[in-house]
């Protein structure tokens, strides 16, 4: 494990709990935020540029501020502290443990795990675009399909809002 | 079309930017105390006392009538009359201000002491360099401090100047004509009597030779 | 050995004096170590010699726009701008080029105010980490031949990628400062720069289209050539640099979309609560992500650092045509500035989404069909038709659209 990548996973991880943990919540948003930027220098570091500069594109700059405004449009009136474990904490770490075994037991034992830690060629923009339109097509045609629907969605609810006196 | 007027609002930006390298009359700006203030002939800031001639005290105008003392706003002017008389220009004897106070801190510059001044005296001057670090009465002027020339008033206001001039200079001329006319008559009165015999009794006083104020 | 032969040799490498420069600086410190260190030292001292003089010149091209900028508004204003500061201690005025100097010690020695209740940490931190993505969107541009920091296969993306993350920053500084005016100002920020983020990428998809690389080397290299090869003079690169060239002027928040920190709208949005340095660290975010932009529009449709002609190739540097051009976007940003009246919210967003999104999907489908048509006067027919006719129609359109509605009040239950 060599040390670059033990800081990225530190900082990723750090980021994931003080997510969870911190008492005002645009702070556990913004410790997110750092999460995302951590999973994206992780992709860079295994040399996937583009999923990295991708997942800031979007993360950072598009998901990040979609939960910021979703908080903030509804929960007016201040960010209320709220006590860090309920009555059923408990169960929730049975079921993490459990996911979080089986992942790991999972990708620890796969062929496909090999000790390289970085990738010997990082794969170039043109492959990447030349495989989502030949050999992943319809996976790219859904998903505009699914983005489409999305944003018809988003505009009958701003045009109802609108109509409605 | 969408845009032509943004074009031509660029257009003329850059005709003011170029423009204000080589036209006068694109850059206004004067860079102030290195060029001395360019101000217009109707520009006022301070009064000032006018006197005529060399001497301020002989040839001051003000005859301490306290008009404007009575009309400033703020009560910026203090007038002493003084005890004695002096003659103005017309050859009148008038009485003179022996103290004439303006506190220039409280001087709020309308102008309205001029307006009101029959005599011409009290003008308002151009001058606003008067800055002091004197607070406790460096900017009380007297009598000495404010009185100024007449030349002075010709070069700050000329036209007004001009006029005020040309109508005193007829004043006096016809002031002058009339005394002349007045001390004939007089002497010729003189004389007629002097040749006179003493027997007849002296002609009554004629009320139509009685002296009008020019 | 005459001159010229003695300056053939320099001028055939002044394009590179910059890099050999550097070369040969840490030939000379290398040679002080002892060899066990060398090879990790040079790796060190590249690193930094490449970053040092780009931290320095962009730091200090700011200062310099910003004495041109009140230079260049006062004239446009019919008054002359600042022309009283020199130097400390000196009696020579230098037509006021001291002046950023001083407005640099003003803003340093100001009292720095932090509202009581404010977010200590996030009001510290979010003018601070807005200068990271700023000075990191210089690292892809190639400023010479062989002169990028760094060569990235997918550069062009990494640059929008950065400038999307200054998002989240602008409403960390809004929101810090726990005032309402703040946060609404922040709101509106992020709206404008979500808004005129869509039409700043996809007008520069045709350039991406024409080239087939997101690498900005490889675009700039396939305008090597002359005035004839710059993407600028096609019909699709006049459009796309106009539209990209509006929409880096809503990304800075720069005049005429600087509502955000209007001073008589909101008195400066989010930047309400900052006072002295953090301010002027927040406008130096600002003018950087101009330059930024700028080196970026200079780089995609502009050539980037080659000549206008190819017999000036090579013997003027690279560096030298760049920072021209450079120089000439920063006057266009000046000019734009002092002609053109602030645009209301609401204006802004309908330019956005109604006007500017359809005009830069017309683009990218222009340069499509220009690569099919191949150029030539049919080219320019076909693909400035595609563009100008809807760009007519459009406008046409909009503008008899617009209704008056009639004032509603609601009222809060």
């Amino acid at each position: 494990m060599s040390f670059p990548l033990f800081i990225l996973g530190v900082l990723t991880v750090a980021g994931a709990v003080a997510a969870m943990t911190l008492r005002n919540l645009i702070h556990c948003v913004l410790s997110l935020a750092v999460s995302f930027v951590g999973v994206a220098m992780l992709f860079l570091r295994l040399g996937a540029e583009f999923v990295g500069f991708a997942q800031i594109l979007v993360y950072v700059g598009a998901v990040a501020i979609l939960i910021v405004f979703a908080i903030l449009l509804t929960r007016s009136g201040g960010v209320e502290p709220k006590p860090f474990l309920n009555s059923q904490w408990w169960i929730g770490l049975a079921i993490a443990i459990a996911v979080f075994g089986s992942l790991a037991v999972a990708i620890v034992g796969s062929k496909d795990l090999t000790s390289v830690a970085l990738a010997e060629k990082t794969a170039p923009v043109k492959q990447i675009g030349i495989e989502l339109m030949t050999r992943y097509v319809l996976p790219l045609e859904v998903i505009g399909l699914l983005l489409t629907a999305a944003m018809l969605g988003a505009v009958i609810i701003a045009w109802q809002e609108g109509d409605r006196k | 079309m969408l845009g032509t007027g943004l074009i031509k609002g660029m257009g003329e930006t850059a005709r003011n930017f170029f423009g204000s390298y080589v036209d006068k009359d694109r850059l206004p700006t004067q860079e102030y105390p290195e060029v001395p203030a360019q101000l217009k002939e109707n520009t006022r800031q301070f009064p000032i006392l006018v006197f005529d001639g060399e001497d301020p005290d002989k040839g001051l105008r003000c005859v301490s009538c306290q008009i404007c003392e009575k009309e400033c706003p703020p009560k910026c002017i203090y007038i002493v009359k003084s005890k004695d008389k002096k003659p103005d220009f017309l050859g009148k004897p008038q009485i003179y201000p022996a103290t004439f106070d303006i506190d220039l801190s409280v001087c709020m510059s309308c102008g309205i002491c001029a307006e009101v001044c029959p005599f011409e005296a009290i003008f308002m001057d151009t001058e606003f360099e008067i800055a002091t670090a004197d607070r406790f009465g460096g900017l009380l002027a007297n009598r000495e401090q404010l009185a100024k020339p007449n030349s002075h008033l010709q070069k700050i206001h000329p036209t007004m100047a001009k006029e005020i001039d040309d109508r005193r200079a007829d004043a006096s001329v016809k002031a002058a004509a009339k005394a002349k006319a007045d001390a004939e008559s007089k002497a010729k009165a003189a004389a007629a009597e002097a040749a006179k015999p003493k027997s007849e009794p002296p002609p009554p006083t004629p009320a139509s030779t009685a002296p009008v104020a020019s | 050995m005459s001159l010229t032969s003695l300056a053939a040799p320099i001028l055939a490498n002044a394009d590179q004096f910059l890099v050999d420069g550097k070369h040969a600086v840490i030939a000379w410190l290398v040679h002080f170590l002892p060899v066990a260190w060398q090879d990790v030292i040079t790796g060190g001292l590249s690193i930094l010699l490449t970053i040092a003089p780009i931290t320095i010149g962009f730091a200090t091209l700011f200062a310099l726009s910003t004495w041109l900028e009140r230079k260049g508004l006062g004239r446009i204003q019919n008054r002359m701008g600042p022309n009283r500061v020199g130097l400390p201690f000196l009696p020579w005025k230098l037509y006021g080029l001291g002046q950023p100097m001083a407005d640099g010690i003003k803003m340093l020695i100001k009292e720095d105010i932090v509202p009581r209740n404010a977010d200590k940490v996030l009001h510290f931190i979010a003018p601070v980490a807005l200068l990271v993505p700023a000075f990191l969107a210089f690292s892809v541009i190639p400023y010479g031949d062989g002169m990028v920091p760094i060569n990235l296969d997918a550069g062009l993306l990494f640059f929008f990628a950065i400038g999307a993350s200054t998002e989240l920053l602008v409403f960390c500084a809004g929101w810090a400062s726990r005032n309402k005016y703040a946060l609404l100002g922040s709101m509106r920020a992020i709206a404008q720069m979500i808004s005129y983020e869509l039409p700043l990428i996809i007008s520069t998809f045709s350039v991406i289209m024409a080239v087939g690389s997101l690498s900005l080397v490889a675009i700039v290299d396939a305008q090597a050539g002359g005035l004839a090869h710059w993407h600028v003079f096609t019909p699709w690169g006049i459009a796309g640099f106009i539209l990209f060239f509006i929409a880096s002027l809503a990304e800075a928040n720069r005049s005429p979309f600087d509502i955000p920190e209007g001073e008589s709208e909101i008195i400066a949005g989010h930047l309400i609560e900052y006072s002295g340095f953090k301010y002027a660290l927040f406008f130096m975010a600002e003018y950087l992500g101009m330059f930024a932009m700028g080196g970026l529009a200079i780089s995609l449709f502009l050539g980037g650092y080659h000549a206008p002609f190819a017999f000036l190739e090579g013997w003027v540097p690279g560096l030298v045509w760049f920072v021209g051009k450079l120089l000439v976007m920063i006057a266009m940003f000046i000019w734009v500035r002092g002609t053109m009246p602030r645009l209301r919210m609401d204006q802004l967003m309908n330019f956005a989404w109604k006007f500017m999104l359809p005009m830069s999907l017309l683009v990218v489908v222009a340069a499509g069909l220009w690569r099919f048509v191949g150029g030539g006067w049919v080219g320019w027919l076909i693909c400035g038709g595609l563009i100008v006719a809807p760009y007519l129609a459009l406008s046409r359109g909009l503008f008899k659209a617009r209704h008056w509605a009639k004032r509603e009040y609601r009222y809060a239950d």
